[in-house]
């Protein structure tokens, strides 16, 4: 065995685990603040990606400029889909719930299909074919820049929940919904704003990942399920959870491509989700509720 | 109760003469009602009845169309008899995942998840079992059309379009003796309240066991006539997640937990998407996905403004 091999693959399965712990977050901070499953989740992901391949084809704007255009974009949008469609879901049946957003979700796929046709898009840089030289390995400049990103919006986020007094008034939320009413927050707002927020975050990652992969409207419903994935490993409403979910698919996917065959990877995905929802389902870092 | 049995007697009369004034592509639209009807009467008697949301229906249904399938394909056993060995299966599937699920206490968003994670696990095992012919699908032989041919489950569209209908008309009188029955109340003390249903000496865990195992077992049935029916299984097909959110849209458009919501929601939707489809060809509009995006919207507006589906509100209507 070719033990260089196998780092290389771990570090590159790293770094996109990174990318995939941002979309995850997005999700995990939702559900542990709004109490509602995103169903549309990947297929959010699948629009960013989208919007930084028109913005690249329209104007040649790297993805990582483009990240903050769209996040900013994803914010506001987020922010009026929990104000206008979810917010009233929030007292309804989870069934109730699902079905909204699996309606969402529909919505958006196929409005990709509409403007982008089947065919899969990507966006090429010319970065995308350099990379460091770190000892033996040997790491993708676009996944090494991608996974930072990913990294300093995750740190923008939990400083803004530490740190700031809405991020405080949040997780007060999420804490003790009735609580945080009878004390004056502004509940529903501040739900607005997690959705938001947690969209803003799949712009991000949306961004970082069109330079990893092609992306085509089917790629949507996977991202869900993956995104699924991860936040049950790394515990649903924990946010370090997410990252550690993240990083730990995206290392078990990488290895699987190379040991088994990269068409199984997701069932080993599905393979842990099972195992630790059976032995921990509250997840690796989740607390039970 | 009069007039609910001579309403149902006219509906049932209507369906059994449908095939004497319908056209080919009538009847195959009413084969897929019917078919949805049945899938959704099975699903509902997990969701609807005791509260258990499956999001990986689709899992019976693959289950059960490979197994008759691959019977009849690799050794030429019949329908009839691959059907027993289907629902053995998908019965086994059903026990070890509802065992799992309950023993651990998954419940809500996390069961529904766990489903998902089952129905997906299985989809790309089968992506991988050349046995059944992997990812590349495996087609049973299509013969003789004209002739009924029940012991193979080989006719023409009348045949399977009966068929169906007897096992939705089966469906639907066991789900009306089931939830009158005390397995069906049991379920609706659990489905409203499982730790009062506890606290009264029901033991929950066998009750939701048998609810997974009956609607995995109905869920089969449908699975095998799919597979005789279309004559062509491909696992990214037959298991994905798009074919579950199907099986459970027509209950929960149609209502809920009641006897007649997954038929008139599997009624309701397949004639909507069909409808559209139509609708868009006479406009000379083909643009790909565009149907999608319009059956998304209606989604929308109905589970907005019709919270507990189409049903209710119309039996109250027609005082049912």
């Amino acid at each position: 065995m070719d033990w260089t091999l196998v780092a290389n693959v771990v570090a590159a399965g790293l770094l996109t685990g990174l990318v995939y712990g941002l979309m995850a977050l997005g999700l995990s901070v939702i559900f542990g603040v709004v109490r509602v499953v995103n169903f549309a989740h990947g297929e959010m992901m699948t629009v960013a990606m989208y919007a930084a391949v028109a913005l690249f084809a329209a104007w040649k704007w790297d993805p990582f400029l483009a990240m903050l255009p769209v996040a900013l974009a994803f914010f506001f949008l987020g922010y009026l889909l929990q104000a206008g469609l979810i917010n009233p879901f929030i007292t309804r049946p989870e069934h109730s719930q699902f079905m909204l957003l699996v309606a969402v979700a529909i919505i958006m796929v196929n409005a990709l299909l509409m403007s982008f046709g089947p065919d899969a898009r990507n966006v090429q840089v010319d970065y995308q074919l350099e990379s460091f030289e770190a000892g033996p390995l040997l790491l993708d400049k676009a996944r090494a820049y991608a996974a930072g990103a990913a990294l300093a919006a995750a740190a923008a986020l939990f400083a803004f929940f530490r740190y700031t007094l809405t991020g405080k008034a949040i997780r007060a939320c999420a804490d003790n919904w009735l609580g945080a009413k009878v004390i004056g927050l502004d509940v529903k707002r501040l739900y607005a704003l997690t959705f938001g927020l947690g969209s803003a975050c799949v712009a991000v990652a949306g961004c970082a990942m069109v330079l990893l992969v092609d992306v085509s409207p089917p790629l949507g419903p996977y991202y869900t399920l993956l995104a699924f994935v991860i936040v049950i490993v790394g515990g649903l409403g924990s946010m370090g959870g997410a990252l550690l979910g993240g990083v730990l698919i995206g290392v078990s996917e990488a290895l699987a491509g190379l040991f088994i065959t990269p068409s199984a990877k997701s069932m080993f995905s599905f393979g842990l989700l099972i195992l630790v929802l059976l032995l921990r389902p509250q997840g690796l870092l989740g607390r039970r509720a | 109760m009069n007039r609910r049995l001579v309403l149902l007697g006219l509906l049932a009369a209507a369906l059994v003469a449908l095939p004497a004034f319908a056209g080919p592509y009538a009847l195959s639209v009413a084969t897929l009602i019917l078919y949805f009807a049945y899938a959704g009467q099975a699903w509902n008697v997990m969701m609807g009845f005791a509260g258990q949301l499956s999001l990986g229906h689709s899992l019976y249904v693959g289950v059960g169309a490979y197994t008759a399938g691959a019977l009849y394909f690799h050794f030429g056993i019949g329908p009839w008899a691959g059907l027993w060995v289907a629902i053995a299966a998908c019965v086994a599937f059903a026990l070890v995942i509802g065992f799992l699920a309950f023993r651990f206490g998954i419940s809500g968003v996390y069961f529904a998840l766990l489903t998902i994670a089952f129905a997906e696990f299985t989809r790309i095992g089968f992506d991988h079992l050349a046995w059944t012919g992997g990812p590349g699908g495996m087609f049973l032989r299509v013969e003789q059309r004209e002739t009924w041919d029940l012991a193979n489950f080989r006719g023409p569209p009348a045949m399977y379009y009966y068929t169906m209908l007897a096992l939705a008309a089966g469906a639907f009188a066991l789900c009306a003796a089931l939830v009158r029955s005390r397995a069906g109340y049991y379920w609706q003390a659990i489905r409203e309240n499982e730790e009062a249903a506890q606290a009264l000496g029901i033991n929950t865990f066998r009750w939701k066991m048998l609810a997974v195992a009956i609607s995995a077992a109905m869920t089969a049935v449908s699975g095998v006539f799919f597979a005789f029916y279309y004559n062509n299984l491909f696992p990214e097909q037959i298991f994905h997640i798009s074919r579950s959110i199907e099986i459970i849209l027509g209950p929960i458009i149609g209502g809920l937990g009641t006897l007649f919501g997954p038929i008139l929601g599997a009624a309701v939707l397949t004639l909507l998407s069909d409808g559209v489809t139509e609708l868009l060809a006479a406009l000379g509009i083909e643009t790909p996905g565009i149907k999608q995006v319009f059956y998304g919207l209606l989604l929308l507006v109905v589970v907005m403004f019709l919270p507990h589906g189409i049903w209710p509100p119309i039996a109250r209507r027609l005082r049912l």
